[in-house]
């Protein structure tokens, strides 16, 4: 279970979210919803350690993600705004890359079998210059499927993703919550009423005036 | 972490193998500059040979500091360096890893090109052995020294310019102990107590940098 007490985080001066607790437990989808500039991938970027928050305190599984930051981040797939694959290596050299960096033993087998999934048969062995946008997408999205990290850390995933690989995209998430994974995304996707989800309102932890 | 370390290392030198002009570039500057020596200066063996060290230490260095930019550039650029920085693998050893992959383009291909370079300088075999022996050592130095200026200014746009102006001073021990022992080995005098220092360089350089050069990521992408 991820937890996070009382953050609190500023950028120039300027004070984003500030009290902020929310608790993830496993099965659950964490939408975090705010308008443009309220912190959403402040927010994600903060959890995963790449910038500093101004106070608060981030546990998983009860332990404190700043005394065993290595615990955490092996149990975490993040896919930032930036999707970290090299133009010049081909989608499964990538994914090869990035699972070995998280210390993840994937056989090329398994990673032909996630582009697959992510509908990326016959563009395994492409560079990814030569792919599309939504194309990149995918492949950044298939490592999901290789490190079989419990929880999902996703900004803004939708983009520039085809409408049927939009609800595949949906499916996904619905299926790893229910094998008990986590999902905290950001995204301005509209889900459908039905679609098991919370959402966490970055604009409700904005203060009230100008510090 | 080790399998991590080792991921890295293939992976930037797989990449460098497929942009072959990016690390091909400091090495042509380095072979130009020295076969540019003899015909502004002078052709006369002696005169050559007695300035060769310096020659060499001077484009070897400056050639490095010439191809440090790149060496954070990219993964800044596409996303790869906030996958470094949120995998589990200790982000100093990582850094390690990336710099010993950049060495390999650079130092280590000086360090063989250097026997090309004492030839035209004139330089006698053993202390073109001298030569070379000092490049292996101080190259790694000045690899992992300049890699702090390219961590500081990755995030600016032509960041690239001022890694010489930072790391400068910090390259010039390295550069006085190597042409010195250069400059002993052509008087026949040992070499040794030279060689011990810049190895002392390299351990020093070997242990504390990474750190600093962590840190400066750290900042680069969360600031």
């Amino acid at each position: 279970m991820l937890a996070v007490s009382n953050l609190c985080a500023v950028r120039d001066d300027r004070v984003l979210f500030e009290h902020l607790d929310f608790n993830l437990a496993s099965g659950q989808i964490m939408q975090v919803v705010g308008a443009n500039g309220t912190g959403k991938t402040t927010l994600l970027n903060g959890l995963m350690a790449l910038a500093p928050f101004e106070s608060g305190e981030i546990y998983w599984q009860g332990q404190n993600t700043q005394h065993n930051p290595s615990m955490f981040k092996q149990n975490v797939s993040f896919i930032g705004h930036l999707l970290g694959l090299k133009p010049l290596l081909t989608a499964v050299e990538n994914l090869y890359f990035l699972s070995q960096l998280q210390q993840k033993s994937a056989s090329v087998a398994d990673i032909e079998a996630a582009l697959k999934k992510v509908g990326l048969y016959g563009y395994e062995y492409v560079p990814i210059a030569h792919l599309s946008a939504g194309q990149k997408r995918r492949v950044a999205l298939a490592r999901l499927f290789i490190e079989q990290s419990p929880l999902w850390v996703l900004d803004e995933p939708f983009t520039a993703i085809d409408h049927a690989g939009v609800q595949a995209l949906e499916t996904w998430l619905i299926d790893h919550a229910q094998q008990g994974g986590m999902v905290l995304l950001t995204t301005h996707h509209v889900f459908n009423p039905d679609f098991p989800l919370q959402r966490l309102d970055l604009t409700s932890y904005r203060p009230q005036e100008y510090r | 972490m080790w399998s991590s370390v080792l991921a890295v290392i293939s992976r930037d030198l797989k990449l460098a193998f497929r942009q072959s002009g990016e690390w091909l570039n400091p090495l042509s500057f380095f072979v130009m500059v020295i076969s540019l020596f003899p015909l502004a200066i002078s052709a006369t063996p002696a005169k050559l040979s007695a300035m060769a060290g310096g020659v060499v230490w001077i484009a070897a260095l400056l050639s490095v500091l010439l191809s440090m930019d790149s060496l954070f550039r990219q993964d800044y650029d596409d996303g790869s360096l906030e996958q470094l920085l949120v995998s589990p693998a200790p982000l100093p050893l990582v850094v390690l890893a990336k710099v010993f992959a950049h060495w390999c383009q650079t130092g280590a291909c000086l360090t063989l090109l250097s026997p090309i370079a004492a030839l035209l300088l004139h330089l006698p075999a053993d202390v073109a052995w001298a030569l070379a022996l000092t490049l292996l050592l101080g190259t790694p130095t000045l690899s992992l020294v300049s890699a702090i200026g390219a961590a500081l200014t990755v995030s600016l746009k032509r960041g690239g310019v001022l890694i010489p102006l930072l790391t400068l001073p910090l390259h010039i021990p390295v550069l006085i102990f190597a042409t010195a022992a250069v400059q002993a080995a052509l008087n026949g005098l040992p070499i040794e107590g030279y060689l011990a220092l810049l190895a002392a360089f390299l351990v020093l350089a070997v242990t504390l940098t990474p750190l600093a050069v962590a840190a400066a990521l750290r900042l680069a992408v969360g600031g």
